[in-house]
């Protein structure tokens, strides 16, 4: 096991240096560059930017600059949040965005391998077409229409919960609800397709030949193979939502990083976008590693050596 | 015939298995009866989709989700057809057990042997864990495993198929079951493991003194181990006999036809293998009349208006033909 994660460690070296140099050159790629406004600034000024920010240097000189310094742990300054550096504000941002993602995707789980469960034991019943409905609402209802919706009629209508901002418990109920339901919904799908395939196989017809009691048979036959495409499933997802989402963020004034990513490349701030794809790579890989850890848990074919 | 004597511990009498499909109801199981009587063997022999399985996984109560079955299973005098789950449980796995063809699927990738095993012990003898493990691992001595020890803590896929087959049986007979019913048990495994199998359960026969029900299209393990034999074929019973009429003196044409496809020692091996021409009816669309009727080298008139009963033979078997 800690050959395995030595392993991908070192494996993730060169993926990182690649997501790098891509990003980088095609993030210089876009016409305009950070220091562009509506007014012109004078030629002078320009010139003076760009060389405290080594804007001025060949590309490649750059390029080298910019790795030499992430090896030391510094994404640099950002261009347009003054005074601030990237790391500064990811790790500022980041808290914020992980309390309602990792709460969200833990609520995810939970409600959604329990309703595929019960939607994969009630099979084409009117239970089954309930969750399976609501199931397609949440996946077709874009979090752009879902999160407003949640403010206006819960928060507006109904004043039980603030519509935005950040501080309280109570600020956190709707974002998490906005973040929650599409995921609830994927989770639900995904677990009722494969819960079926797993009740049809033989080894679930010998657990029933043997006379155990149905719940032992779900519990403990039916759902380890059931959940291995979750658990696929929920590596990815995981990193994607506690890197933050612009939408969400942007409609309950949540301080987390996904306004990064959006702000970031629209300002051409090159370093905070740079910084804020290394940052996604990282925990994208992170997660990769948990779910393959997790795969040799539950299922002992993949065991490594 | 001084078993017909005793009491069945098993008796069946018109089980009927139907299936819901998109096209209609398909009767896969046509009013079948028979009894099993305490250690003896019987054989259950016919083509694919003769409904030979089904009828097992009727009265096992494990029937695809369409499947639904009327009639009569008696165990011990007591109906277990149809019954609900929780008084089913008490009987499938402790007293009726049963083993599958595919040993590869059958068992259950995710948990070890011993797990898979003691589990059976533990739900139905109410042992703890560490005694059931025990027992297992006796079981698994008693099936022949070499390093039973080891086993316990392996999983499906480190052992061979002839292995798995041994554990299942091995499952199969922790709680010393009244009979063992075998779903084709050696046909996904290699001709030397397939005696290695027959012998070891033929063994545990005595040992445990276990009737079984052997289900095989195989007539070869049908001769090595059963001593009475129910052919199938359409859905129903044709030919019921003892193994050894059966094979020396069948009655009906398509038991006469199974034992001259079987291809033998004795014969010239440049002659063709004889085949029966035409394949099985399909259940969804029985026409009225003996079922055989288009591959049948005897068909009369009469066989394609009315459906022969089963009749008792000279040899003392029964047998569902005309020509009787």
């Amino acid at each position: 096991m800690l050959r395995l994660i030595l392993n991908r460690i070192l494996g993730a070296i060169p993926t990182l240096f690649v997501i790098i140099g891509i990003s980088f050159f095609m993030i210089r790629m876009a016409p305009g560059g950070p220091f562009d406004q509506e007014r012109q600034l004078p030629e002078e000024i320009i010139a003076n930017l760009n060389k405290v920010y080594h804007l001025d240097e060949p590309l490649y000189q750059q390029f080298g600059r910019y790795l030499w310094g992430i090896l030391q742990g510094d994404f640099g300054p950002s261009f347009q949040y003054k005074d601030h550096t990237v790391s500064e504000l990811i790790f500022q941002g980041f808290p914020v965005s992980l309390k309602i993602g990792g709460i969200a995707i833990v609520l995810a789980a939970i409600i959604g391998i329990f309703l595929g469960t019960i939607a994969a034991l009630r099979q084409n019943t009117r239970v089954d077409y309930l969750i399976m409905g609501f199931s397609m609402t949440g996946i077709t209802i874009p979090s752009f229409v879902m999160a407003p919706l949640l403010s206006l009629v819960i928060g507006v209508y109904l004043r039980l919960l603030p519509v935005g901002g950040w501080g309280d418990l109570k600020h956190m109920v709707l974002p998490i609800i906005a973040l929650t339901l599409p995921q609830i919904a994927y989770i639900a799908r995904l677990t009722r397709g494969s819960m079926i395939e797993v009740l049809r196989s033989n080894y679930i017809r010998t657990a029933k030949a043997k006379g155990l009691p149905e719940r032992v048979i779900l519990a403990r036959h039916a759902l380890r193979g059931a959940l291995l495409p979750v658990v696929s499933y929920l590596g990815p997802a995981t990193a994607g939502i506690i890197t933050g989402s612009v939408v969400i963020e942007k409609i309950f004034g949540i301080p987390g990083i996904g306004r990064f990513f959006v702000l970031g490349a629209l300002n051409r701030d090159y370093t905070l976008v740079m910084g804020v794809v290394v940052f996604y790579g990282i925990i994208i890989i992170l997660f990769n590693l948990i779910v393959d850890i997790l795969y040799g848990i539950l299922d002992p074919k993949v065991r490594y050596e | 015939m001084s078993e017909n004597m005793k009491t069945p511990i098993l008796s069946v009498v018109d089980l009927k298995t139907t299936f819901l499909t998109n096209d209609g109801p398909v009767e896969a199981v046509h009013n079948v009866s028979f009894d099993i009587f305490e250690s003896e063997v019987l054989g259950f022999v016919g083509e694919s989709g003769a409904g030979k399985s089904q009828v097992f996984m009727s009265i096992m109560g494990i029937l695809a989700s369409n499947g639904r079955a009327s009639g009569s299973a008696l165990f011990k005098g007591e109906e277990i057809l149809n019954l609900p789950l929780e008084k089913l449980n008490k009987i499938r796995g402790h007293h009726l057990s049963m083993i599958f063809q595919d040993p590869m699927t059958s068992l259950n990738p995710y948990l070890t042997i011993s797990k898979q095993m003691s589990e059976v012990l533990v739900y139905h003898k109410g042992l703890s864990w560490s005694d059931a493990e025990k027992k297992s691992l006796e079981m698994l001595d008693c099936v022949k495993i070499p390093e039973a020890k080891m086993r316990l803590k392996s999983y499906p896929h480190e052992l061979s198929g002839g292995m798995r087959q041994r554990v299942m049986i091995a499952m199969s007979l922790l709680c010393e079951p009244d009979i063992l019913i075998a779903d084709e048990p050696t046909t996904a495994l290699d001709v030397t493991v397939q005696a290695q199998i027959l012998d070891l359960m033929l063994e545990l026969k005595k040992d445990f003194k276990t009737a079984i029900i052997m289900i095989t299209h195989d007539l070869g393990v049908v001769a090595q181990i059963c001593d009475r034999v129910h052919v199938m074929y359409g859905g129903r019973i044709v030919e019921k006999g003892d193994v050894n009429d059966i094979f020396y003196n069948p009655f009906h044409p398509y038991t006469q036809g199974l034992l001259n496809s079987t291809p033998r020692m004795d014969q010239n091996v440049q002659e063709s293998l004889v085949a029966i021409p035409g394949n099985p009816p399909s259940l969804g669309q029985l026409s009225k009349g003996c079922s055989f009727q288009d591959r049948c080298d005897f068909c009369m008139p009469k066989c394609l208006e009315e459906r022969p009963d089963l009749k008792i033979t000279t040899s003392g078997g029964l047998a569902a033909c005309h020509l009787i």
